[in-house]
């Protein structure tokens, strides 16, 4: 079977979840798709996984990007499959002082190292992630780096973060 | 050393009021000291440059050639410097059994150094249980490498000792089995009456004396190697999983001293091969009458047969990946006891069917050995000719410093 | 902070009178064999390994942070040191992004410059990574061999952008220089040299006994698990399934060029064991000498690089290149606000999701194959920690 086109996918999105899913957005192959509530993006996940037709059965991307303007931080899936060779975009809005999104581990073994690490640099928790903890980051690191207004703290177990220049005399 | 002493109180060439007994225990402590001074530590260390050398040819680079003529001097320098280093015990460490490890080590390795023949007369003490003897004095280094392995107060050291201890106890079993034939053959343990029993031509050692003493030889050197830990047995050294293994905690002298017990150990292990199977010190007596010239000759010759192996093992070392723990047990217990034990019955059957031997099949087994070396010197030109090197890329000057690459 | 740095549960038995313990290891971070700085914690009954979890992070320069601070021109020599041994994929996926978001058309001569550059540095990579997996099995000669016909490589590239192993070669829009007069028949040359190198590599290390046994049917990994934790590149390929970049979501000008994909075949034990990762590698170098000389042979005139403004500044948007590196498909997802600055750059590496299946293909193995397994995965730290 052809690889149905992105229409096609979020007209099926469309029928089953009805609005929690939004409008088709994109401007080229690779970043087409739609936005998801958080509260539905486990089933959307698991229905583009096992309905066949759709068979995305490779979570190829999750990462999670800051937006203070619009004060959400969005954690983006790119879903891929082998078979039919098609990709599709999803995108969760979460707002930025308590981000949860339900986790998606259950659905793509490939989520849990992926969910850890937005969870690491950008705060967001993973409802349901089997073993939620810092991946990148040391265990006991104060606040998330990849957040725009993050803030380097002054010293690290007595360590200083900063030193002088050696520019100036 | 016995007779040699004998015949030199003989010729009045001993001062007399000396007791025989005492002459004895001077003539071996002397002939001891110089065995370990003269030869085994800078055999070690001759054996490390050699190996270098050796594995810089194979690995397309030179190895070392800075300190004295090819690197010559290189073993010296590092032996130096090894004594110079700081000696770091690990402060959760057991002191006394780290302290002692390498000491028994070497113990183990030195006592077997006794019944090593050099040449006719040369050998420090003839014992009449010698093969015996070697194989219990060197199973001693067990015991050291389990005590370093556990001292060192480290998991990765433990895991390194307990490899270790596994694989040396467990090939000693192959190893005894495999000579036990040749023992049967020679009528004896002793070491220099196993080399009376062969002559000097090729068809007269114990290698070609039957097929089950054919095999014994490749089983006993594989066993040697793995009681040695070299490659493709050196799992409890394996660089790449545990840094250096047992050893890993050990700095300066100490480490020296596991070094020199595992390269020492190459040439007892080519000796003890040569002393079994491959006719020893014996050369043609047409070829020298007056003793000392005589024993030069063999001494000569029993070093070059010894030291091939020791090359070989080096060769083997350089080009097989490791074995792991388990493959190597299984392949102990399932494949090279049964089949040593199959050696020893089926020696023993052909020594009651043939008294004194077949000479034909002797000769079939020399035949044979020359196919086996005329098939892979065919390889060999094969993969050359495969690679498409050229005369210039073969070139070896075995004491080359550096190449330029125009 | 426990010492492990999490929690590791211990099991003790009691057994008929005798109360055992598993032994906690960690190998790591400072190891011989672990391809860069990783950790594993390992839960051993002896020499099984009940578990190895992985603990990541000692080599994390956020450096997808600093995509954000030094600009779209400026990040490129970042992009080196997200996957320093097979660099050309990373300067070619920012590159891309970079390119895809503004529209930006690049010459022909430039993308058969960057395919050239880019199976280079492919061969550099797989040259590595067997001759590291080679020793880390206890054969030291191969690795000698493989980093001999990499200084080749390396030789050749310095001559083309000046550096070794971190290049900076492409921009966006094309590439920084272009090739250098009788280039081309040295490269041909080194191709025509290097290919039956692969037998003889073959005949010393990878059909030998004692390799075979250490790696066949060790880790198998089923296409499906390996579609699941999301690997790529041979690790993917080893498992079967017969999916690559180049091929199937072409780029650059790989639709006009003629190469196969190998795929694993389970000739020393089972589809996905390491042996097949391993083999993979091996025949892809094969394959790369084919795509060079073809490369090498058509290739056209004219300029190596579009016109870019300096002050780069794409419209608002963003896009997901893949690109297919020596470690698999190489995800760049890069956010654009329409300033000088990019947004969000997230790099999604092969090695990453290697890295997470550890733990579970770890489980009753032994500490020994623990290290195959790693070397068959090909994984390197700057890769998985950016």
């Amino acid at each position: 079977m052809a690889a149905s086109d992105p229409a096609a996918i979020h007209a099926a999105l469309r029928s089953h979840f009805g609005d929690a899913v939004g409008d088709l957005a994109g401007t080229r192959p690779d970043n087409t798709g739609t936005t998801v509530a958080p509260s539905a993006i486990v089933d959307v996940c698991r229905f583009l996984k096992t309905e066949t037709g759709l068979a995305f059965d490779c979570l190829s991307n999750l990462s999670g990007v800051d937006y203070p303007k619009r004060n959400v931080i969005e954690v983006v899936y790119h879903l891929y499959s082998y078979r039919y060779r098609h990709l599709f975009v999803l995108k969760v809005d979460v707002p930025r002082d308590n981000p949860a999104v339900p986790s998606v581990a259950g659905v793509w073994h490939a989520a849990e190292w992926q969910e850890r690490e937005v969870f690491d640099l950008l705060g967001v928790t993973f409802e349901g992630h089997p073993d939620l903890r810092r991946i990148l980051m040391p265990e006991d690191w104060p606040g998330h780096p990849l957040r725009k207004d993050f803030v380097e703290p002054e010293e690290y177990h007595g360590i200083s973060t900063s030193r002088e220049s050696l520019l100036k005399t | 050393m016995q007779e040699l002493v004998d015949r030199l109180v003989a010729d009045g060439l001993v001062p007399g009021g000396i007791p025989l007994w005492a002459c004895y225990l001077a003539a071996m402590l002397l002939f001891g000291g110089i065995v370990v001074f003269v030869f085994i530590l800078p055999i070690a260390g001759i054996t490390t440059w050699v190996e270098r050398r050796v594995a810089g040819r194979i690995q397309s680079r030179i190895g070392p050639n800075r300190t004295g003529p090819a690197g010559f001097l290189q073993w010296l320098a590092d032996g130096i410097k090894s004594v110079l280093k700081e000696d770091i015990v690990p402060s959760a460490a057991d002191v006394p059994l780290f302290k002692l490890a390498p000491y028994v080590v070497i113990t183990g390795f030195v006592a077997a150094f006794v019944v090593v023949p050099f040449g006719g007369p040369l050998i420090i003490a003839d014992l009449n249980v010698g093969i015996l003897y070697l194989t219990a004095v060197t199973a001693l280094v067990v015991v050291g490498i389990l005590m370093a392995g556990w001292a060192s107060n480290n998991k990765w050291s433990l895991l390194g000792g307990i490899r270790s201890a596994a694989q040396i106890v467990s090939y000693e079993i192959p190893a005894g089995l495999s000579f036990l034939p040749v023992v049967m053959l020679a009528g004896t343990l002793s070491m220099q009456g196993i080399i009376r029993h062969q002559g000097w031509a090729p068809w007269t050692w114990h290698v070609f004396d039957n097929p089950f003493t054919f095999l014994a030889f490749f089983i006993f050197f594989v066993s040697a190697l793995a009681e040695g830990n070299r490659t493709p047995f050196d799992l409890p050294e394996a660089e790449s999983e545990l840094v250096m293994g047992f050893a890993t905690e050990y700095s300066g002298l100490r480490n020296l001293l596991f070094f020199m017990a595992e390269w020492g150990n190459l040439y007892i292990i080519g000796a003890v091969v040569t002393t079994l199977f491959l006719g020893g010190w014996q050369i043609p007596l047409a070829l020298a009458e007056h003793p000392v010239p005589r024993t030069v000759l063999q001494f000569a010759l029993f070093f070059a047969k010894a030291y091939f192996w020791v090359f070989v093992a080096v060769w083997l070392r350089w080009t097989l990946p490791r074995i792991r723990v388990d493959q190597m047990m299984v392949m102990c217990w399932k494949y090279l006891v049964p089949l040593a034990f199959v050696n020893l019955m089926g020696t023993a059957v052909w020594m009651v069917l043939f008294p004194a031997g077949l000479g034909g099949v002797r000769v079939l087994l020399c035949l044979c050995a020359a196919g086996l070396l005329g098939v892979f010197a065919r390889r060999v030109v094969f993969h050359i000719r495969r690679a498409r090197l050229t005369r210039q890329d073969l070139s070896f000057n075995p004491l080359s410093t550096a190449r330029v690459i125009g | 902070m426990s010492l492990t740095g999490f929690e590791v549960e211990i099991q003790r038995e009691v057994d008929g009178g005798l109360s055992t313990e598993d032994m906690t290891l960690s190998m790591g971070p400072q190891h011989p064999s672990t391809h860069g700085v990783l950790r594993f914690v390992v839960r051993a009954d002896g020499e099984v390994m009940k578990e190895a979890i992985p603990d990541i992070g000692y080599l994390h320069r956020s450096i997808e942070k600093i995509a954000e601070k030094v600009g779209w021109h400026g990040f490129m020599p970042y992009t080196d040191r997200v996957d320093y041994v097979a660099a050309m994929f990373c300067n070619q996926g920012w590159a891309m992004a970079g390119e895809r978001l503004a529209g930006i058309e690049v010459p022909k001569r430039s993308e058969y410059c960057r395919v050239i550059a880019a199976e280079f540095n492919r061969i550099q990579s797989h040259l590595l990574s067997v001759g590291s997996m080679a020793m880390d099995i206890g054969a030291y000669t191969p690795f000698t061999h493989a980093l001999r016909e990499r200084e080749y490589i390396n030789d050749l590239i310095e001559e083309l952008c000046g550096a070794r192993l971190t290049f900076n070669y492409m921009r966006i829009g094309g590439v920084a220089w272009d090739i250098p007069p009788g280039w081309r028949e040295k490269a041909l040359a080194y191709v025509e040299r290097f290919e039956p190198l692969i037998d003889e590599y073959n005949a010393l290390i990878s059909y030998n006994k004692i390799y075979t046994e250490r790696l066949g049917n060790v880790a198998v990994i089923t296409a499906q698990e390996a579609i699941e934790y999301n690997l790529v590149g041979p690790n993917l390929r080893g498992s079967g399934v017969r999916y690559d970049v180049r091929r199937d979501e072409p780029y650059s000008v790989y639709p006009e060029l003629d190469f196969d994909i190998p795929v694993g075949t389970g000739e020393m034990g089972t589809v996905g064991d390491c042996f097949d990762r391993y083999i993979v590698r091996m025949r892809e170098m094969k394959e790369s000498c084919k795509i060079l000389r073809q490369c090498l042979q058509g290739l056209p005139p004219g300029p190596v690089i579009a016109k870019v403004a300096r002050n780069f500044k794409p419209p608002a948007g963003d896009c997901y290149v893949r690109v297919e590196s020596a470690r698999g498909d190489m995800g760049w997802y890069v956010v654009s606000d329409g300033t000088a600055f990019p947004h969000r750059c997230k790099i999604r590496t092969g090695s990453f999701a290697a890295m997470s299946i550890i733990q579970k293909v770890s489980r009753n193995l032994m500490i020994a194959d623990l290290i195959a397994v790693i070397a068959s995965f090909d994984l390197v730290a700057p890769e998985i920690d950016r």
